[in-house]
């Protein structure tokens, strides 16, 4: 070793050789160590063989492939340890297939290590800069078209085009307003955003099942998500979910007592409580009630509200109270809504607090 | 129709409504309050003894000696016998040690043991009764509806897998994959610790058994994609894809780099 | 083409070669070409992987195209999987679930596909990783470097939509995030959230637009510059790092044919090959299990794919302000995670490799890498926005996180919120420190070898711990460092008193140029490498006589050959005389 080390950087640029093959010279005369395959004869046989054998074996896989995606069932399962009760077919076409690629690959690199020259060349770089000739043919090229279009001269053509190139592309930008297709009396963003389906008098239903809750049905502990009766109506209607987007409640009842605050005067019905199910902060649905600490928290970015104190923040990034919907019973005893949200529910907006 | 329609808001027909609803609840309510003393009779006198003596020496010095609460530990009257025998059969009770919230670990008491504190507790105040057996059947049950209702009420905590999720302060709502259809029972009718109260009037026995259904059929499910991950979403997939896949990947790379020997 | 052709299919070939040639003249292009060298290291293997990768997107995804129906009309499902039998949901969901169930193979495919979009982003970060911290975004390197933060946007662009069309519950509340996003951008957000969900949330609208985005609109852009990119490659040759032969003027490597095209093919199905085997064995994305979306549903442990997952995070710790200035809202704690960081990350990205040309005032053209050592300020800035980066991505997953140490996520998020103020100026120190102390050993190491920790007591009593000299290829590397000067100050006023117009850029620029190289370690000049490194022969020799017996066992071969007996060792010059 020691002698090759006392090669200095400085007799290694061996780029001055003549090149061996077209474009190439080697690396200069540093030690290159060849390998079994390239002194013994038996190696590289054995070299071929297996890089025959992978590429072999590779068209194997892929019959075997081609069969189980015949013969297999496409609902069976099987156990296979460390992955468990899996998808037979999956789980059979993907190894076959995935070996058959790899073994392309594995053989192909096999090849370039084992057989191929491992001599690595040299090639010359070149400046990226273009040679003054070519930059010289460039600037006369401009000239002369500069020139010939009398771009220079004719000003009032030049400023004209500009401001022609500036404004077409207008139009295109332009119809991008309908993407929002509205019709002549359509209420504007901000009207949309603060209005939900709920009405005074308008009951109040449990979601899924669609039935009417009444304070009785609700013990303290509990929880309901709920929504606007007739919900269902109203989204065949529309066709799309905008309306439960919005109206989407929960209903959890605590003991009177330990109600600190409310955002309205009486807004409870007998320690029941109905907020917003939709985040202040970006619009989750939130759901995840902690009876016993009257917290409600999203999932999504972890926001927790007290509904026993008006539904405030009391962690993470939502700014606002979850808003509370009032409500009470109607006369055959099923919890109602007495009125409309008193603010928009959901993330806040530009135009939010002008409303 | 046109004969109902015009007639509904005649104010003879409210008061009638009104007097139907009152007698259909008053109905309903006797026939609630019925079933409780014969739910709470089910224990006998003997058990509510033994269930005395067995809470006074495990539980009282929390719950208080005559369960009405205390500092370190909420009032259990009117808790019912549900909520007693989720929490000691699963081994959340007694407590091991103070935490953000009681772990479920093998039990202390055995069933019968289990059955006398359900009673002594159930004696005190009448609460949500364990299940009968013909409560937790669900065989059937519509598991997709099951499912629907899985996600409207329990998704949000339990994860849309079963298999749990974080709550404040280190608190945590369990995993599913273990839970067997009396203790999902008893869960959402007891609400223990922070899970809420998923009353039978809300949540009727038939939608209860839906959802048992589901969370059967997702513990029973297989894998049709191969290896889970634990079904906990893009958390664990990142995580596999970098630990695992890519490593392989720079492996492969590494691999082309060396030179043969 | 003048090679003389003795087997049937290489005559065929070599007539097709001629018909096109005389056509386009690609013979031309051909013979230049197909000899061109590409240096060897498996670090630039990883945009090949991203490459590939993107490949493998593009394939299973036409595939996917073929059964997937992006539609948000409401359908009862009917297919073959009973827990959603029955259940009210969107087309695109049930269409995901055919394709999932009643597809043979679909679910492979499927799962390839989003595995592979997971690695696609992964191996542009990594590369990027690569190309930051080995400065290869050095003149004249710069305008790939832009195309590639181009390319990584519209991976994560091309991600979000994919993950959103199936319209599961995870997918439609991560749109619902979205949604709450536009609406915070001051005066026009409220308007375009209204214009890209074709009015309220959720509409039905935004699975179809999502759709002609992710299937045409970015993967045509994503194609487009990556032509561009490798086309820069191509003309403008790869990077090399430093090495013996390996010069700023020259690259060293293998031909393009036939070992390089072997090795990046080979790797290309390799690539393929593990995606397959990953698409078959291991889950991604099992959308059956989170049910179709509806906006009153939400699944505890909500988290968008990877990429994203900073994004969330950001989200997460971000503290709630919120202010009304003249009635009009403003949300900083949405703004601020989801739009001004982002924003500042891509330009900071974007603009680097100008900064950093400007503030050290190098013009020179640079092919050979430099190792991230030498250049602390560099390393340590990109290690600090890995850190940033890092404890953002760790908030993303802090409800998982703490679920499976027992952890209180409040707590942990406070930590996050701190170690995110204090972690990247502190990873930036260390970093720094622990780069300049490699530049010192490596110092060390050119002026008087390695040390070999064996002490040797001379005939006269003396004690010299035995310095060997550098191997040839440490040498190459250690030595390829070059020094740059710090701008000097400027002058406030020339000879003549006249106000210097442009004193406070200037002074900006020496002061960064002064921060960013002043602490290097200068490398010792040529002679005294030498020097160094006879000096270190001199006392290795001095210990020969006594390793005489180990140094004949010792094996010589530099990669493990330890089984056989290797050949002699040769210069290239001689092995190749000798092959032909």
């Amino acid at each position: 070793m020691t002698e090759l080390t006392s090669t200095s950087p400085s007799q290694e640029d061996g780029h001055e050789n003549t090149p061996a093959k077209l474009g190439h010279s080697p690396v200069a005369p540093i030690p290159h160590r060849l390998r079994v395959t390239d002194t013994d004869p038996k190696a590289a046989r054995r070299a071929e063989r297996q890089v025959a054998s992978m590429f072999t074996l590779s068209m194997v896989f892929i019959i075997l492939a081609v069969i189980a995606y015949a013969t297999i069932d496409k609902f069976a399962t099987i156990y296979i340890p460390v992955l468990g009760e899996v998808g037979t077919s999956n789980v059979v076409l993907g190894l076959t297939f995935g070996i058959a690629v790899f073994l392309i690959g594995a053989g192909a690199i096999q090849w370039a290590k084992k057989l191929m020259p491992d001599v690595e060349v040299v090639q010359e770089r070149h400046d990226m800069v273009s040679e003054k000739s070519d930059d010289q043919l460039a600037a006369a090229q401009y000239e002369r078209g500069k020139d010939e279009s009398g771009f220079a001269r004719y000003k009032l053509i030049r400023r004209s085009l500009l401001g022609a190139l500036a404004l077409f592309p207008i139009p295109l930008v332009v119809v991008l307003r309908d993407l929002w297709i509205t019709p002549a009396d359509s209420p504007s963003p901000t009207e949309i955003l603060s209005e939900t389906l709920w009405t005074s008098g308008k009951r109040i239903v449990s979601d899924g099942t669609y039935v009417p809750v009444r304070p009785e049905d609700l013990p303290v502990g509990g929880l309901v998500s709920a929504l606007p009766e007739g919900i269902m109506e109203v989204q065949e209607e529309e066709h799309n979910m905008n309306a439960r987007g919005k109206a989407t409640i929960i209903l959890v009842r605590m003991d009177p007592d330990q109600i600190r605050s409310q955002q309205g005067e009486g807004w409870d019905y007998n320690g029941i409580l109905a907020y917003s199910k939709i985040c202040t902060h970006v619009g989750c649905p939130i759901a995840l009630y902690e009876q016993r600490t009257h917290h409600l928290l999203c999932p999504c970015h972890q926001s927790t509200f007290d509904l026993a104190d008006s539904g405030a923040v009391i962690f993470g990034p939502a700014a606002r109270n979850m808003p509370q919907l009032p409500i009470s019973v109607d006369e055959e005893g099923y919890l109602i809504a007495t009125q409309d949200f008193a603010q928009p529910v959901g993330p806040s907006f530009w135009e939010r607090d002008r409303t | 129709m046109k004969f109902l329609s015009a007639r509904r808001r005649n104010p003879i027909v409210a008061v009638i409504l009104l007097i139907a609803a009152l007698g259909a609840v008053g109905i309903t309510f006797s026939a609630v309050s019925n079933i409780q003393p014969a739910q709470a009779a089910l224990g006998t006198q003997t058990q509510v003894e033994e269930g005395k003596k067995l809470y006074l020496e495990g539980c009282s010095s929390c719950h208080g000696l005559d369960a009405q609460g205390s500092m370190n530990g909420p009032t259990l009257i009117g808790v019912g016998a549900a909520a007693v025998h989720f929490q000691v059969a699963t081994g959340r009770m007694p407590l091991a040690a103070p935490g953000a919230q009681a772990v479920a670990k093998d039990p202390i008491y055995n069933e019968e043991q289990v059955a006398a504190m359900s009673a002594y507790i159930a004696a005190l105040a009448p609460g949500p009764a364990i299940p009968t057996a013909e409560d937790l059947d669900y065989s059937g049950a519509d598991v997709a509806e099951g499912g629907v209702l899985f996600r409207i009420n329990c998704a949000q905590c339990h994860q849309a897998a079963g298999q749990g999720g974080a709550l404040t302060a280190g608190k945590y709502a369990p995993n599913l994959m273990e839970s067997t259809p009396q203790e999902i029972y008893e869960a959402m009718v007891s609400g223990p610790q922070s899970m809420p109260v998923f009353a039978n009037e809300t949540l009727p026995i038939a939608e209860k058994q839906a959802i048992t259904s589901y969370i059967m059929a997702l513990q029973e499910a297989p894998n049709p994609g191969g290896l889970s991950l634990g079904r906990l979403g893009p958390v664990t997939e990142g995580l596999f894809m970098w630990v695992v896949v890519f490593a392989a990947f720079i492996a492969a790379a590494v691999w082309i780099g060396i030179k043969a020997r | 083409m003048s090679t003389t052709a003795d087997h049937p299919v290489e005559k065929i070939g070599e007539a097709s070669a001629q018909y096109v040639d005389e056509r386009l003249g690609s013979n031309k292009f051909l013979g230049r070409n197909l000899g061109k060298v590409f240096p060897d290291h498996w670090s630039f293997m990883l945009g090949e992987i991203a490459l590939y990768s993107f490949i493998i997107v593009l394939l299973t995804g036409t595939f996917l195209t073929f059964f997937y129906n992006p539609s948000m009309v409401e359908v009862i499902y009917n297919g073959s999987y009973v827990p959603l039998k029955g259940v009210q949901m969107s087309e695109a969901y049930a269409s995901s679930l055919n394709i999932s169930f009643e597809v043979r193979g679909g679910l492979l495919i499927r799962q390839m596909h989003h595995w592979s979009a997971l690695i696609f982003v992964a191996a542009m970060a990594v590369h990027m990783f690569r190309v930051f911290f080995t400065g290869a975004f050095r003149k004249p390197r710069e305008f790939n470097w832009l195309v590639g933060v181009g390319l990584t946007a519209l991976a994560l662009g091309a991600g979000f939509t994919g993950y959103s069309l199936p319209d599961d519950l995870l997918s439609g509340t991560g749109l619902q995030i979205i949604r709450g996003i536009l609406q915070s951008i001051p005066l026009v957000g409220t308007w375009a959230a209204f214009l890209v969900f074709g009015g309220e949330f959720p509409g039905t609208d935004i699975i179809p637009r999502l759709y002609a985005a992710h299937i045409l609109l970015i993967p045509g852009i994503l194609l487009a510059l990556i032509s561009v990119h490798l086309m820069m490659v191509w003309t403008q040759k790869h990077t090399q790092f430093p090495g013996p032969g390996r010069t700023n003027d020259n690259v060293v490597g293998y031909p393009l044919l036939p070992v390089y095209m072997a090795k990046a093919g080979g790797f290309f199905f390799i690539v393929f090959g593990i995606i397959a085997l990953i698409g078959g064995l291991v889950t991604v994305n099992p959308i059956w299990i989170f049910g179709p979306y509806t906006p009153d549903q939400v699944s505890a442990g909500t988290q968008p794919d990877w990429y994203i997952g900073w994004l969330d995070g950001a989200l997460r710790l971000m503290p709630n302000w919120e202010n009304v200035i003249a009635g009009f809202t403003i949300s900083w704690n949405v703004l601020i995670p989801s739009v001004i960081i982002p924003g500042i990350l891509f330009t900071g990205l974007a603009l680097y490799p100008f900064l950093e040309a400007w503030a050290s005032g190098d013009k020179r053209e640079h092919n050979l890498l430099e190792r991230p050592r030498n250049a602390p300020v560099r390393t340590g800035i990109g290690v600090a926005a890995i850190v940033f980066y890092g404890i953002l991505w760790i908030g993303g997953g802090n409800d998982v996180i703490a679920t499976t140490f027992n952890l209180s996520f409040n707590a942990l998020s406070w930590t996050l919120r701190i170690t995110l103020i204090i972690g990247p100026p502190i990873a930036f120190l260390i970093t720094k420190r622990i780069c300049l102390g490699l530049q010192r050993k490596d110092r060390e190491k050119l002026l008087h070898g390695y040390e070999s920790g064996r002490v040797l007591r001379l005939p006269h009593g003396e004690f010299i711990e035995v310095h060997q000299p550098l191997n040839y290829k440490e040498l190459a590397v250690i030595s390829a460092k070059e020094d740059l000067a710090v701008l000097p100050a400027p002058e406030k006023t020339d000879a003549d008193g006249v106000r210097n117009p442009t004193y406070r850029v200037d002074q900006l620029r020496h002061k960064l140029s002064s921060w960013f190289l002043r602490d290097n370690i200068t490398r010792p000049t040529d002679a005294e490498i030498e020097a160094g490194q006879a000096h270190a022969s001199h006392t290795a020799a001095l210990e020969a006589p006594l390793n005489e017996y180990e140094l004949q066992d010792e094996d010589p071969v530099g990669h493990g050959g330890v089984l056989h007996h290797p050949g002699m060792p040769m210069t290239n010059q001689e092995q190749i005389d000798q092959r032909q």
